[in-house]
């Protein structure tokens, strides 16, 4: 079998196949979970400072082509987040925290307070008021919050960004000058439903972010371009539920890549490890080595 | 799947604090499975199917306080029918249920009866007036009544009633209650785990197996998709009886 392994963005993996923030991440059993089933690395829900319990449900709806959600952060704080990294690094992989605060000095408060082998700066969440994309779509932010997390840890940093922007690679080149080791793109797409025969919204908090496969081509575009644009890694999260789907995301330029929705489908866990191997015989078939896929379609300006 | 839209044609009180609401749409549960219910504008939560139109809900807090404000002719949205069920094995079963968990046991004594099985019943309440299904429970075999009061059948918990029973005699026990009493009889088993389905309570958020709001420590099991029906063998030694996380994910 091709090998799979390599540095993704300052952290060594077995598969650059990782499981996104805010799927399952809540528990360090999950955590562990996802790392027995064949992730390369895990990442956990986004925490903060307080404890938040999230909106009121709806929290998700099934949509055409995806998924909408408005969990709202949901998260137990920092202070009694420790547990649950330790927990899942039992799983044996790297336990990324994602983290999201309001200004610099929270994310630095929440960084400082938790024992990670890496952390994900959530600066795309698009349905919490304060936090999360009301403020990751300022380039100024952007690199403010990344420069002050990078200069109190001394884990890697990534930087994960919303796709709500004109210009997404202006915020992943925000991140890079802050000192990012790495962008994660995308977070979901700001969506709406409406039940017809209530009128009214049907998630809880009225709009929340779209994911799953509508969103896909939307997460390789995002991911080509930053990758076009920037020197750090760009790791790709939105819409992958197969081999074939992580395949596209390296060729569009991605060193890692992130499930999240696909958990949902009747394989659940079992994705990791038909993700990993699916891309390992492609490889082995291409002859070709994962770091020569990285970017492929850059070869047709 | 977005929320069905179902218009409420009947509500049952059966209890002063636990009514059933029945709908113009039915579906085509396994039973044991359950509905994501949109109040809308105020939350969306699980609640089993009682009958195939139909759930019973007991109320505790917002949400149930919200339905039970409803009437005839308002309307609620469904997701569903959601994780797996229980699974009908053997020639003789136990159910168990304490309180409102009386809900998907009647469907599944239902069904056991219409299968040609023989179907024992416990059911354990606080006192004779929070005693619901009873006449479902008869139809589909014997009923044994506990209650924590002694107004009626055996005094003392579900557990007492099942001293009364030899449970090698079981080919199947299912359960639904709180969760100290199902934790209770999983422990009064010994041996015999495997061949108990429990339906369990969590904190379910989103019903496809993806927010992890309802994970079970150790191994992570989620609930709303691979239970809310799980074996006992796989609750020994997990955080089942022992504390459940609330809507932050944090553990109480
Ligand atoms: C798979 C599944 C099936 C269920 N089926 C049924 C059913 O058929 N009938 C039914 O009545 N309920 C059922 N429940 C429980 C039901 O979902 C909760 O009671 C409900 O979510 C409470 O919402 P609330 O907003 O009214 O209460 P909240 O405002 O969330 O809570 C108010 C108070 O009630 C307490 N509380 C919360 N949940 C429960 C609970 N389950 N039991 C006792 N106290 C609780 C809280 O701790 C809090 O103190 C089921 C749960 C699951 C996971
Ligand atoms: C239910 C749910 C919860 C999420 N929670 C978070 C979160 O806490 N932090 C975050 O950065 N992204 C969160 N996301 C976004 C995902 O990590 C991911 O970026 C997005 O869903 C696109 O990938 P997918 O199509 O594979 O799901 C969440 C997504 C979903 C569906």
């Amino acid at each position: 079998m091709a090998s799979l392994s390599g540095e993704v963005g300052g952290i060594w993996m077995d598969n650059p196949v990782m499981l996104a923030a805010g799927i399952l991440g809540t528990t360090g059993a999950s955590l562990r979970r996802a790392a027995l089933s064949g992730a390369g690395a895990v990442v956990t829900k986004s925490v903060g400072v307080a404890e938040r319990d999230g909106h009121r449900g709806p929290a998700v709806v099934q949509v055409e082509g995806g998924l909408l959600n408005a969990m709202g952060l949901p998260n137990p704080s920092y202070r009694h987040f420790q547990e649950e990294i330790d927990i899942g690094r039992g799983g044996g992989v790297a336990v990324i925290a994602s983290i999201f605060g309001s200004s610099p000095a929270e994310f630095v408060e929440v960084a400082t307070g938790l024992d990670a082998d890496g952390f994900e700066l959530n600066l795309s969440c698009p349905h919490a008021e304060r936090y999360g994309a009301e403020i990751g779509c300022e380039v100024y932010n952007v690199e403010t919050i990344t420069r002050a997390v990078k200069g109190s840890v001394s884990v890697p940093v990534w930087v994960k960004l919303t796709p709500n922007v004109a210009d997404i690679s202006a915020l992943g080149l925000a991140a890079e000058r802050g000192g990012a080791d790495a962008v994660v793109a995308i977070n979901t797409l700001k969506a709406m439903a409406i039940d017809v025969e209530s009128c009214r919204p049907i998630l809880g908090n009225r709009f929340g972010g779209l994911s799953g496969p509508a969103i896909k081509p939307v997460a390789v575009k995002s991911v080509y371009d930053l990758a076009g644009s920037l020197e750090i890694p760009v790791i790709g999260v939105g819409g992958v539920s197969s081999w074939e789907d992580a395949c596209e995301m390296i060729i569009a330029g991605a060193r890692g890549i992130q499930v999240g929705t696909a958990l949902g489908n009747p394989e659940g866990y079992g994705i990791f490890r038909s993700i990993s191997g699916g891309l390992s015989s492609y490889l082995e078939r291409k002859g070709m080595a994962l770091q020569e896929l990285v970017g492929a379609a850059r070869r047709f300006p | 799947m977005r929320p069905k839209n179902a218009k409420i044609v009947e509500i049952v009180c059966e209890t002063p604090s636990v009514r059933t609401l029945r709908f113009d749409i039915a579906f085509d549960p396994v039973p044991g499975q359950y509905l994501m219910v949109w109040i809308r504008g105020v939350d969306e939560i699980p609640m089993s199917i009682s009958y195939k139109d139909g759930i019973t809900v007991q109320q505790v807090g917002e949400a149930t306080g919200a339905i039970f404000d409803l009437e005839v002719g308002d309307s609620l949205g469904l997701r569903g029918p959601l994780g797996n069920g229980f699974s009908l094995l053997g020639e003789e079963i136990l159910l168990v249920g304490g309180g409102v968990g009386a809900a998907p046991l009647a469907l599944l004594g239902e069904e056991a009866k219409e299968r040609g099985m023989e179907v024992t019943t416990v059911l354990g309440v606080r006192c004779c007036d929070d005693l619901i299904f009873r006449e479902r429970f008869e139809g589909a075999g014997e009923l044994v009544i506990t209650t924590d009061d002694g107004s009626m059948g055996i005094c003392g918990r579900a557990s007492a009633g099942l001293s009364c029973l030899d449970l090698q005699d079981f080919d199947q026990i299912y359960l639904c209650g709180p969760e100290p009493m199902m934790a209770d009889v999983i422990g009064r088993c010994r041996g015999m785990e495997a061949k108990i389905q429990a339906s369990i309570d969590r904190y379910f958020k989103c019903g496809l197996g993806i927010c992890g709001s309802c994970s079970i420590d150790p191994e992570g099991i989620r609930p709303c998709v691979e239970g809310p029906v799980i074996r006992g063998d796989k609750l020994v030694g997990t955080e089942f009886g022992r504390y459940k996380r609330g809507p932050s994910g944090r553990k109480r």
